[in-house]
C-alpha cells in the first residue's frame, strides 16, 4: 500500500494542513501517469420525486403498456427518420430508452451501460418522504434506522493510514440520509466555495471548533477544516473538463462535473452521492410527443449530464461505477391529467468500467392487470439492495453486507464482471 | 433581551403567547410598508405585477389592466416587447440596445461614473425614459445604480426585469424583516413553525401569485388559535389546492369524470394524514388515502390565474359513499364530505401527539421526551386543539426547562441569521442580500419542493457545507458585505463569535 502516490497524498495533506503546499506536490498529486493501486469508487444518483421509470426504459414489446397510456406513452421504436426522434431506442427488442436518453445510448452499446427493471424497495408506501427514507437508510419499513447506507458502506479506515477527509462527498448544502452516520462524510455545495474566505477568520473558527465542548460540533468542525484543505489545494488550477465531456448547464450537470473532478484529483474518494429533483409529474408529464414536456426536459438533463462525466473520466472509469434510483415508480396507467400517480417497481442504470452492460436485468413481471401490483402498479422482482450489495462489495470492498443492510441478505446478480 | 429580563421570563413568555397586546416595533411597519403586494389579494398581484402570461390575457382582454398609471404604462411596454418577441419568433422579450437610448456621453457615464454621477444622470430623464434605461440595463449596471437609489427607484429597478418577481421578493423581505424587527418573536417563530408544517412550495406555477396570501390569511391568524381553524383554512387555500393538485382531482363517476375530463389525484389526501395531521405511523391504509382524496374531490380553485379563490365544484364530486379511518361518510354530503374528514383528522388522538411531538422537536429538543410530549397531547384533546394551550403547556413543563433542553439544538439558518442580526444591532435596509445568505445556509425560504417542509430536527443542519457557510456569513456580516445591511462597529472578531460552536446552539 505504501506507494509513491500514497505517500504524496498523505505527505500533501500535511503540508497544506500546515500552511501551504509546494508547486510540485500539487503537480505530482495531479500526475495521472504515476502507477498506484487506485481504490475503487461508487457515485449514487437519487432522483428525487419516483421517476417515472415506465416511461424512462420503455417496454415496447409490451402491449399493455401502450393500452394503460393511451396519451402519454414512449411510441414504438420506429426507423422512419420522422418518427425516431419520439419513439423508444431499442435496447434488446423488448425495452427501449427514452428518446431524450439518447446520449447513454453508446455507453450501452459499448457494454458499460446496464439497466434493472422493476426494481426498488419491497416497502409499499406511496409517500415520497417515506420512500426515500426507507431507500437512504436502505432498511424499508424500519424507520428507526438512524444512518444510511452509504455511511454504513463506508469500508473501515485503515488504522496505519489516515483515511482522506473527503474520502465520501455529497454534492449538496445538505448531507444526504445515505450518508448520515458515525462515519465521517462531507456536503459539498459548489468546490469552489468551500473555505472560509477570511484567513484571519480561518484561524479563528479553526481553534474554536478544534475547543469546543460540544462533541458534535466538535467533530463537525474538524471534519470541515481537513476537507477544506485538501479541496483548496487542488484548485490551484481551473478544473477542464475532458475533451467532448458537455455538461449540460444546471445543478446535476455541475454536480457530476465537480465528482469528475474529484475522482481525477486524486484526494481520496471512495464514495459520492448527487440528486436530482423534479420527477413527480401527477399532470402533463408528457409535452405534445415524447421527446417533449417535462419528463423529456428532466431527461436531457440527466442524460446528458451522465454522459459527459462517463467522457470526462476518461481512463478512470475502470474503477468507477454509478448507480441510479428513485423512492418508487409511478402508476402503470396515466391518470386524468396526463400524468402519472405515485406507484410502485421502477428502473435503474448501473454504469461503470466492471459493469457487464448492454442488458437488461431483473424478471420482467408483465402489465396484465392480475400481474399488477395492487392491480395498478409495477411489481417489484429485484429489490433494490440486491444491486447496491453487489456494488458495496464489487466496488467498496466492504464484504460485511449484514451490516450494511440490516436484515436483508442481498443477492448478486451478476452486474459486475468481478465482484 | 433587556426586555426579557425586565418583565421575567414566565412573563414574557405570557405576553408573547398574546401577541396582540405587545406593541409592535415602529421599524418594522416601516419596513413593510413598501412592500406592497403583501397587503394584495391574488388577483390584485396579477394585475398589478403580472407575468408574461397575464400581459397577454390583458391584450386579448381576458384580464383587466392595472388601475395605477405607471403601471399601466410598464404593462403596455411590456407588451409591445412581448409582441415584438412573437413577430420574430423569440421566447425572451427583447429589449431595445442602451447605446440607441443615450448619447455616448450618458452612456460612458452610466458605465464608468461614480455611482452619484450614475445616478444623477438616471434621475435627469422622464420616467418612462428611465423604465426603457432599467430594462435595457444589465444585471451588474442595475445593481450599480440599485447600491446608490432610494427606496421608491430600487423597487422600479428589482421590477424591470419581470415584474412577477416582486411577489416573492416581498414575501421573502417580508419574512426577513419581521424575524429581525417584530416584537411578537413567538407569533413570527409559530407562523414560520406552521407555514414549514403545511409546506407550499413558491415556486410551482401559479403558486407564485398564491403563497402570499396563503401565509397571511390562512396561517398567521391561526397559529395560537384552533387547529381545526388551521387545518381547514389550509385545505381550502388556493396555495395548497394547487400545490398538492386537489384542485384537479375529480371523482370518476362525476359528472366531469364521466366526460373523461380528469380523475382522481391522491396527492393531498396522502400528505393530509402524513404530514399534516395523523402523522406516518397515524394508523392509516392507503384505502384510507383514497378515501380521503375522494371525499375532496371538487375543492378546487375559481379561475386560478384570475381571481384564485376556493371553490367547491360538484360536478367534479364523487357522490358515493366513503368510509375514512372507519368512520362512514354517508352518500351525497357534497363540500360536507371534506368538512367532516377535517373534522375528524383534527380531534384525532394520533393528530394530537404527531402536532405535539412536532412543536416539542422544534422547541425543546431533536429527541423531546415523550413525558412532555403526551402532556402536550393532553391538552390538545381537552383544549379541542387549542394551540395556545398546548403552547403553554410546553412552556410550563419541567422538561422545557431542563438543564438538557438548554442549547440542545442546532439552530435553522433563518434562527442562525436573525439571531445574528439581532445581537449585532444590525441595520436591514433591503432584504435580497440575506436571501441569497440562505440560499447558500440550505433554507431557501418558501421554496423547499417537498411537502414535508424543512425537518424540525436540528441535525438537518449539521453538516460541513452549513458550518461553512455560516462561518462566512458571519464574517460578511460584520464586514458589511452582506447587500443590504449594515453592522456599525462591529469587527471581524465579532463575526467569529457569531460563527463560533455556542451561536450555533438555542
Amino acid at each position: 500500500m505504501n506507494t509513491r502516490r500514497f505517500f504524496l497524498r498523505n505527505s500533501a495533506l500535511a503540508m497544506v494542513g500546515a500552511g501551504a503546499a509546494p508547486l510540485w506536490l500539487e503537480r505530482a498529486l495531479y500526475a495521472a501517469d504515476a502507477p498506484s493501486p487506485r481504490k475503487k469508487i461508487l457515485v449514487a444518483i437519487f432522483q428525487r420525486g419516483a421517476a417515472d421509470g415506465l416511461n424512462i426504459v420503455v417496454p415496447h414489446a409490451e402491449k399493455r403498456y401502450y393500452e394503460m397510456r393511451p396519451t402519454i406513452a414512449v411510441p414504438r421504436p420506429s426507423q422512419s427518420s420522422e418518427r425516431r426522434a419520439d419513439a423508444a431506442i431499442d435496447l434488446d427488442g423488448f425495452f427501449g430508452l427514452h428518446p431524450a436518453l439518447a446520449p447513454l445510448k453508446p455507453i450501452w452499446d459499448d457494454g458499460h451501460l446496464a439497466v434493472v427493471h422493476a426494481a426498488g424497495s419491497p416497502d409499499p408506501t406511496r409517500s415520497h418522504f417515506d420512500a426515500q427514507d426507507f431507500m437512504e437508510s436502505a432498511t424499508p419499513g424500519l424507520k428507526a434506522t438512524a444512518d444510511g447506507w452509504m455511511n454504513r458502506a463506508l469500508p473501515r479506515a485503515d488504522a496505519a493510514a489516515p483515511s482522506s477527509p473527503v474520502r465520501a462527498v455529497a454534492m449538496g448544502s445538505v448531507l444526504p440520509r445515505a450518508m448520515r452516520g458515525p462515519n465521517s462524510a462531507i456536503a459539498v455545495q459548489n468546490l469552489s466555495d468551500f473555505q472560509v474566505r477570511n484567513a484571519e477568520a480561518a484561524g479563528a473558527f479553526q481553534s474554536m471548533y478544534a475547543d469546543s465542548q460540544d462533541a458534535t460540533l466538535h467533530a463537525a468542525g474538524r471534519e470541515t477544516f481537513a476537507a477544506v484543505s485538501l479541496l483548496q489545494s487542488i484548485q490551484k488550477r481551473r478544473y477542464e473538463p475532458a475533451a467532448g465531456a458537455n455538461y449540460p448547464k444546471g445543478r446535476f450537470g455541475d454536480c457530476l462535473r465537480q465528482i469528475a473532478q474529484l475522482i481525477k484529483a486524486d484526494v481520496g474518494v471512495e464514495m459520492a452521492f448527487a440528486d436530482v429533483g423534479g420527477w413527480d409529474h401527477h399532470v402533463n408529464e408528457v409535452g405534445a410527443r415524447a421527446s417533449e414536456g417535462q419528463l423529456a426536459t428532466r431527461l436531457a438533463d440527466f442524460g446528458g449530464s451522465l454522459a459527459a462525466f462517463w467522457t470526462d473520466l476518461g481512463d478512470r472509469r475502470q474503477e468507477v461505477a454509478v448507480v441510479t434510483m428513485s423512492e418508487f415508480g409511478r402508476t402503470a396507467r396515466e391518470n386524468g391529467d396526463r400524468g402519472t400517480d405515485h406507484g410502485h417497481a421502477n428502473c435503474m442504470f448501473v454504469m461503470g468500467g466492471g459493469v457487464r452492460g448492454g442488458q437488461v436485468y431483473g424478471k420482467w413481471p408483465g402489465m396484465q392487470q392480475e400481474q399488477l401490483y395492487e392491480a395498478r402498479d409495477l411489481a417489484l422482482t429485484t429489490d433494490f439492495r440486491d444491486v447496491l450489495g453487489e456494488l458495496v462489495k464489487g466496488q467498496l470492498g466492504n464484504r460485511d453486507l449484514s451490516k450494511v443492510f440490516p436484515g436483508y441478505a442481498p443477492t448478486p446478480r451478476g452486474i459486475l464482471r468481478e465482484a | 433581551m433587556e426586555r426579557v429580563q425586565a418583565l421575567g421570563i414566565k412573563k414574557w413568555i405570557d405576553l408573547q403567547l398574546h401577541p396582540q397586546r405587545i406593541p409592535e416595533n415602529s421599524a418594522l411597519a416601516a419596513k413593510l410598508a413598501p412592500l406592497d403586494t403583501l397587503y394584495m389579494s391574488t388577483a390584485q398581484m396579477l394585475r398589478n405585477y403580472p407575468s408574461p402570461q397575464e400581459v397577454k390575457a390583458m391584450v386579448a382582454g381576458k384580464l383587466p389592466f392595472p388601475d395605477d398609471p405607471d403601471k399601466r404604462m410598464m404593462v403596455d411596454r411590456l407588451a409591445a416587447r412581448l409582441q415584438k418577441a412573437t413577430d420574430q419568433d423569440g421566447a425572451k422579450p427583447r429589449t431595445v440596445e442602451l447605446a440607441a437610448l443615450l448619447e455616448p456621453q450618458q452612456l460612458r457615464i452610466l458605465r464608468g461614473g461614480t455611482p452619484q454621477e450614475k445616478l444623477e444622470l438616471f434621475n435627469s430623464f422622464p420616467q418612462e425614459r428611465q423604465d426603457q434605461l432599467l430594462e435595457s440595463m444589465g444585471q451588474g449596471m442595475r445593481m450599480q445604480l440599485f447600491a446608490a437609489a432610494g427606496p421608491a427607484l430600487r423597487r422600479r429597478i428589482e421590477s424591470a426585469n419581470g415584474p412577477q418577481s416582486m411577489v416573492a421578493q416581498d414575501l421573502m423581505a417580508g419574512k426577513l424583516f419581521r424575524a429581525v424587527y417584530s416584537n411578537r418573536q413567538l407569533e413570527e417563530v409559530l407562523v414560520d413553525f406552521w407555514y414549514n408544517h403545511f409546506n407550499v412550495f413558491l415556486e410551482k406555477g401559479a403558486d407564485r401569485y398564491m403563497v402570499t396570501a396563503y401565509e397571511r390569511d390562512a396561517i398567521r391568524p391561526h397559529v395560537l388559535g384552533k387547529f381545526e381553524d388551521l387545518l381547514r383554512a389550509t385545505a381550502k387555500s388556493p396555495a395548497m389546492l394547487f400545490y398538492l393538485d386537489n384542485w384537479e382531482s375529480t371523482g370518476a363517476q362525476s359528472p366531469a369524470g364521466l366526460r373523461r375530463q380528469r380523475g382522481l389525484n391522491e396527492n393531498y389526501g396522502r400528505e393530509l394524514l402524513e404530514l399534516h395531521t395523523l402523522g406516518v405511523d397515524g394508523g392509516y391504509t392507503q384505502k384510507d388515502v383514497t378515501e380521503v382524496a375522494r371525499c375532496f374531490t371538487g375543492w378546487s380553485i375559481r379561475q386560478p390565474q384570475q381571481t384564485a379563490e376556493f371553490e367547491f365544484n360538484p360536478r367534479m364530486h364523487d357522490e358515493g359513499e366513503k368510509t375514512v379511518l372507519g368512520v362512514r361518510i354517508a352518500a351525497g354530503g357534497g363540500i360536507g364530505d371534506g368538512d367532516k374528514v377535517l373534522h375528524l383528522l383534527a380531534h384525532h388522538p394520533a393528530t394530537a401527539h404527531f402536532i405535539s411531538r412536532e412543536l416539542a422537536l422544534r422547541f425543546v429538543a431533536d429527541d423531546p421526551p415523550e413525558t412532555l410530549v403526551k402532556r402536550m397531547a393532553a391538552t390538545f384533546l381537552k383544549k379541542d386543539g387549542d394551540l395556545r394551550a398546548v403552547m403553554k403547556t410546553m412552556f410550563d413543563s419541567p422538561e422545557f426547562w431542563s438543564r438538557g433542553a438548554y442549547l440542545a439544538k442546532m439552530k435553522s439558518p433563518l434562527e442562525m441569521v436573525a439571531s445574528s442580526l439581532r445581537a449585532t444591532n444590525a441595520d436591514v435596509d433591503f432584504a435580497f442580500g440575506l436571501n441569497n445568505q440562505l440560499n447558500q445556509l440550505g433554507q431557501p425560504l418558501y421554496r423547499k419542493v417537498e411537502p414535508t417542509g424543512y425537518s424540525n430536527s436540528g441535525q438537518e443542519w449539521l453538516n460541513s457545507a452549513g458550518l461553512l457557510a455560516r462561518m462566512n456569513f458571519s464574517v460578511a456580516l460584520v464586514n458589511n458585505k452582506v447587500p443590504g445591511v449594515k453592522v456599525n462597529g462591529a469587527s471581524t472578531a465579532e463575526g467569529v463569535k457569531l460563527g463560533s460552536p455556542d451561536f450555533q446552539k438555542k
